[in-house]
């Protein structure tokens, strides 16, 4: 998807709101989009570099609450003799603020875990979201607990001829999430193809030997560490700007498995295997929603992940890409060996 | 003073129910190298069980008990025979994953068949606390402890001289060494994963009386088990019993003297103190875990 298929694309996305303007789809495609941006980041950890993240919602929570409290303002008591006030703050500043805490996050994380791999790297993501979520949860002064942060402003722009408009329609929303979306899809695939793209990819392959041909193996991952947290914390950000309200939920597990989901679904290691699982995983709970039991729906969601895992478990991208390309590819033994960046 | 006894002994009740989750789940890892995420919902099983048969059933509540660990078994060891083996555990993400999938159909699964409300599972001792010294114990409690120490021993004496706990630690050492010795490596397997899920159930069961029942029990028993195995370094045993009462105590007496509040909390940052300072677990020798 290279050039001008990916640019057809984007346009064909892009006039959607004008062939439908429905606004309850929009908002179903804009809340999947959302999704797919932090898929896309979590593939950055879990497809280019074989590190399995269990604990990426927390990024995309730190960076809601982080870009939702600065553009409400909050003031805090620290113990200090004065407490911390920080008046609200213009939402676009507070947006980038999201994306450098979560980066920051994902900096420190990267120290911590990246000591360590397999089982006991997942542990320690997982761990980390948890105590992200309990931190929200009882911090009650700064994030309201689950009284949930409410009336989070909304994004806005500077159009020609009609000054700041407040990006609140559907349409806008739907924009502005595609933008993003294809901001962070750009992003990843010119990472991906550089010079520490390829190194990533070497020693996902094999560590040992990516490590005796110099590459800084812990240098590399903690990179990708904080520019996978960036842009999950930029999701979060869109998501906390577009919803408008948010509470400690945000960091829930099952969050995380959406996103993994998406990502083994569509092929990870691909750079448009986020995209197509997103919006196969994004899409199925509003096309099963009415039909069945919420709970029915998640045990779908299980069973179709086992059953990815176990029959398909390079992912859909990859299985029909060598299907249009009829190109032969190596059959490896290891599943994880994915035929690399090119998708 | 008469506080800090009874927050060690709580801790202490409450230790040995986490010893006897923590085995089952290092066990488990141990043996096959499988991260089970579903173990916490096999200990919410053993939790419904217990209420099925005492609360719906009218039946008793020991005979619960054994039903549980039994049911718990048959339930680990269908989980193993239908779908880890059919992945033949070479890629131990892909396993985590599939892990996941069941942790999430056996969590719904049980919110579709019994709700989002708690139930309760009426406890068969008296409910006057006995008085010790200035410290309460409730009869439960002191059956939870009691019973929880037979099955820590019991386990103790399978794994270290019979001859299914001697073919389980050749595997844990060697597989192909234990395979040409002629263990047979699948039934192993079976038998580990069935055996780990049935003393999860049990500790579900015998807590069930204590707590209240919830589907999302689950959830933290889970997490809960990872901090345990942590604390004793993943696939060691001793280290598990040993991690299961650390916790419990750090737990009860962070919740007593620091912060309520945070008291799940605390079994995380423990994880990330540990991995920090000592990944290979408080607990064991030298192991390698990058």
């Amino acid at each position: 998807m290279r050039g001008l298929s990916f640019l057809i694309i984007v346009v064909a996305l892009a006039l959607l709101p004008v062939l439908c303007p429905d606004p309850y789809l929009l908002s179903v495609v804009a809340a999947a989009g959302i999704m797919i941006i932090a898929a896309i980041s979590l593939n950055l950890l879990l497809g280019f570099t074989g590190q399995l993240s269990l604990g990426h919602a927390a990024f995309f929570g730190i960076g809601a609450y982080t870009s939702a409290l600065l553009s409400l303002g909050f003031d805090v008591d620290l113990g200090f003799s004065s407490p911390l006030v920080v008046e609200p703050k213009p939402v676009w500043v507070a947006f980038i603020g999201g994306i450098v805490m979560a980066s920051l996050f994902g900096w420190l994380l990267g120290k911590v875990a990246f000591r360590v791999r397999g089982a006991y790297f997942v542990i320690v993501t997982i761990s980390f979201a948890q105590v992200m979520r309990m931190v929200a949860l009882n911090w009650v002064d700064l994030t309201e607990g689950p009284m949930a942060l409410v009336s989070i402003p909304p994004l806005n722009l500077w159009v020609p001829g009609e000054g700041v408009v407040r990006l609140v329609s559907k349409a806008s929303t739907y924009w502005l999430v595609l933008a993003a979306g294809v901001l962070a899809y750009v992003i990843v695939a010119n990472l991906v193809r550089s010079r520490i793209g390829r190194a990533a990819i070497a020693l996902r392959e094999n560590e040992v030997l990516a490590k005796s041909i110099g590459i800084p193996v812990t240098r590399c991952l903690i990179v990708f560490s904080v520019l996978s947290a960036g842009i999950a914390g930029a999701a979060g950000g869109l998501y906390a700007h577009t919803v408008r309200i948010i509470d400690p939920d945000v960091f829930l597990f099952i969050y995380t498995i959406t996103m993994v989901i998406m990502v083994i679904a569509g092929g990870k290691g691909t750079l448009a295997g986020p995209v197509v699982g997103g919006l196969i995983f994004g899409l199925l709970p509003e096309v099963l929603r009415g039909v069945v039991a919420p709970e029915v729906q998640w045990i779908i969601y299980g069973a179709l992940m086992i059953l990815i895992l176990l029959f398909m478990p390079k992912g859909i991208v990859p299985a029909f890409g060598g299907l249009l390309k009829r190109r032969k590819i190596s059959v490896r033994r290891r599943p994880s060996a994915t035929q690399g960046a090119s998708s | 003073m008469d506080q800090f006894l009874q927050h060690l002994v709580n801790g202490t009740v409450l230790g040995a129910t986490y010893a006897l989750l923590g085995i089952g789940l290092t066990l488990i890892f141990g043996i096959m190298k499988v991260v089970n995420f579903a173990h916490g919902e096999l200990y919410a099983f053993g939790a419904y069980v217990a209420y099925a048969l005492v609360s719906l059933l009218q039946m008793d509540y020991f005979v619960a008990l054994v039903l549980a660990a039994g049911l718990g078994l048959l339930l680990g060891a269908a989980i193993e025979f239908l779908l880890l083996r059919r992945c033949r555990l070479e890629n131990v993400d892909e396993v985590m994953l599939i892990m996941i999938g069941v942790m999430i159909i056996m969590q719904n699964a049980e919110l579709l068949a019994w709700g989002g409300v708690a139930k309760v599972v009426p406890t068969p001792f008296p409910q006057e606390s006995i008085i010790v010294g200035g410290i309460y114990l409730s009869p439960t409690r002191l059956f939870v402890l009691g019973a929880a120490i037979v099955l820590l021993l019991a386990f103790y004496l399978v794994i270290e001289r019979s001859r299914l706990g001697l073919a389980m630690r050749s595997t844990f050492q060697d597989e192909d060494a234990a395979r040409i010795v002629g263990v047979n490596v699948g039934r192993i397997y079976t038998l580990t994963f069935g055996l780990g899920s049935s003393l999860a159930a049990i500790t579900g069961a015998l807590l069930a009386p204590v707590f209240v029942v919830t589907p999302t029990m689950g959830d933290l028993a889970s997490l809960k088990a990872f901090a345990i195995v942590i604390l004793g370094g993943l696939g060691n045993i001793r280290g598990a019993a040993l991690g299961g009462f650390a916790l419990a105590l750090i737990e009860e007496f962070g919740a007593a003297y620091i912060s309520t509040a945070y008291r799940d909390a605390i079994g995380f940052l423990v994880i990330l103190a540990v991995m920090v300072a000592r990944p290979q677990g408080l607990f064991a020798a030298k192991e390698r875990v990058g």
